[in-house]
């Protein structure tokens, strides 16, 4: 089942020089899959997440010919509608913890707000749904953590604090941007560890925004990779080293291989990629 | 070029290092590996003296160091850091952050050297007098790798020094630090959790964990995949690269 679908998103910001867009006539539907989007920072992944979102914020404007999400059109949905949405039925998990997590509030208190915002549970039957969802985390002891402000918490217990956080609603859609980039190696397998596992049990569909090529391509069922506002390709699980597009290509042969023996790394050659982006098909 | 024999570093009643010892040779490129709190960047910052109490020996360039900075030490090291974004004043120009150095140190002849330096890592002579907003971040990285170049030190300090750029300008920063390297003869210190870049700009590697060596290879081993350590082969494992 399709549980979204965008059809020619355009993200546009006002500039001194006129609008610029930052996502240009974006297209594609997410299923209860794993998608994953690639790109370097300015190519609009982070924006195609946002928008999804309804987080665009003025003065930038989000257009599309079609968005819609669980059959419902997103585009004209009133702010008090997206706000039922937002939360409950999709849910966004950010790069870093320290940042997105309230340093003065109690982890517990944290994850039983959108509970209480969206539900009209009891503070016990609450409780009990936060225990829950850190232990769908992994947090062994769940009674504790929740009594910790965010500071008292490593990074990688951070990140599953915003995971649980997010998944104690049950969203249908998941939008991670970036969820593991400020986490160290060991812990980065833990947390795509849970999620997988969130996505494969509960049926939700993820969409994984992420700079690292190697990990989307190894964890995700589909790739899209985004240059300047475009998706110049799309690959399946495993596929990577089919790419044809020179973007991708050319990423692929900068990134330093742990056998390397190349004297020099090969660096992208921008000035073509434009000449071929101007002239290809796109 | 650097020798440490047995260092200790507490910060309080936590112990950051202990007992490290590794010698680099003059003109080698070493890689400390290991997550964040095994204290590869202490080593960094105890070398360049910003840590006020250590024990043990270190050696660099032929001096013993003493606990304490000195400024005679900016001569033989300098370092350069992950985040070019933090690590550049950013209300001053390519030039001034350039030329800073050789003020403090009476050095003359700062104009010709500067433009020398924005040759040397690559940089347009026309970015001069930017200010870090009105430039990329790999163009950022140029200026700290430039900046830590300018006293002519024989170490260079690298603290994950392509980390916090995009994929396609890592490549970039990686060739250039090769190439300042074979040209001008220095010896690297580099700290990263990211073995490909090891395999690439590095002839040795140790291995930490909680402020211990628990290895010491060649960079061959490592290409091979052929680290002996339980805690080498797991960050082989868990890079996904095995």
């Amino acid at each position: 089942m399709t549980l979204l679908e965008v059809d020619n998103l355009r993200v546009t910001f006002p500039s001194d020089q006129g609008p610029v867009e930052v996502v240009r006539g974006l297209s594609f539907a997410l299923g209860r899959e794993r998608l994953g989007i690639v790109g370097e920072s300015g190519s609009g992944k982070s924006m195609t997440g946002r928008a999804i979102m309804g987080l665009i914020g003025a003065p930038g404007q989000a257009t599309a010919d079609r968005m819609a999400f669980e059959g419902r059109d997103l585009r004209h949905l009133p702010e008090r509608e997206m706000r039922k949405l937002r939360g409950a039925r999709m849910s966004m998990v950010l790069q870093d913890p320290k940042f997105s997590l309230n340093p003065v509030i109690r982890i517990g208190d944290q994850i039983a707000e959108a509970l209480e915002f969206h539900t009209r549970l009891s503070a016990r039957a609450r409780r009990a749904r936060v225990l829950e969802a850190l232990e769908a985390v992994r947090i062994d002891d769940p009674e504790r953590v929740a009594r910790l402000y965010p500071h008292e918490v490593s990074g990688g217990m951070g990140q599953r604090v915003m995971i649980a956080m997010m998944v104690v609603m049950e969203p249908a859609l998941m939008i991670a941007d970036e969820p593991t980039s400020a986490l160290d190696v060991s812990v980065r397998g833990q947390v795509l560890d849970i999620m997988d596992d969130l996505v494969r049990r509960r049926g939700m569909g993820l969409l994984l925004i992420s700079h690292d090529l190697n990990m989307v391509a190894r964890w995700c069922d589909r790739i899209l990779v985004m240059y300047r506002g475009q998706i110049v390709e799309e690959l399946g699980a495993g596929a990577l080293h089919e790419a044809q597009h020179p973007y991708t290509r050319g990423l692929l042969a900068s990134l330093p291989r742990l056998n390397e023996d190349r004297a020099t790394l090969p660096v992208l050659d921008r000035a073509a990629l434009d000449g071929f982006m101007a002239g290809g098909d796109r | 070029m650097i020798a440490v024999q047995n260092l200790n570093v507490r910060y309080g009643d936590t112990t950051v290092l202990h007992g490290v010892s590794l010698a680099v040779a003059q003109g080698e490129s070493f890689a400390l590996v290991g997550e964040s709190g095994s204290g590869k960047s202490t080593i960094l910052k105890a070398l360049a003296g910003q840590v006020a109490d250590w024990q043990g020996q270190m050696r660099l360039a032929g001096q013993d160091l003493q606990p304490g900075r000195k400024a005679h030490l900016a001569r033989q090291v300098q370092m350069v850091f992950q985040d070019p974004y933090g690590s550049l004043h950013p209300r001053r120009s390519v030039d001034d952050t350039l030329a800073e150095p050789l003020a403090i140190h009476g050095i003359k002849g700062r104009d010709a050297r500067v433009l020398a330096m924005l040759d040397a890592v690559g940089l347009p002579r026309r970015f001069r007098f930017r200010l870090p907003h009105q430039l990329s971040g790999g163009q950022r990285q140029r200026v700290a790798i430039a900046r830590a170049l300018m006293l002519e030190p024989p170490v260079l300090l690298l603290d994950e020094p392509t980390s916090a750029l995009d994929v396609s300008v890592q490549a970039e920063i990686m060739n250039l630090l090769k190439g300042l390297r074979e040209e001008k003869g220095l010896t690297f210190l580099l700290v990263t959790h990211d073995l490909p870049v090891v395999s690439f700009l590095c002839d040795r590697l140790a291995v930490l964990r909680a402020g211990r060596v628990e290895e010491t290879a060649e960079v061959a081993t490592l290409r091979a995949a052929g680290l002996q350590s339980a805690y080498g082969r797991e960050l082989l494992e868990r890079s996904g690269l095995v």
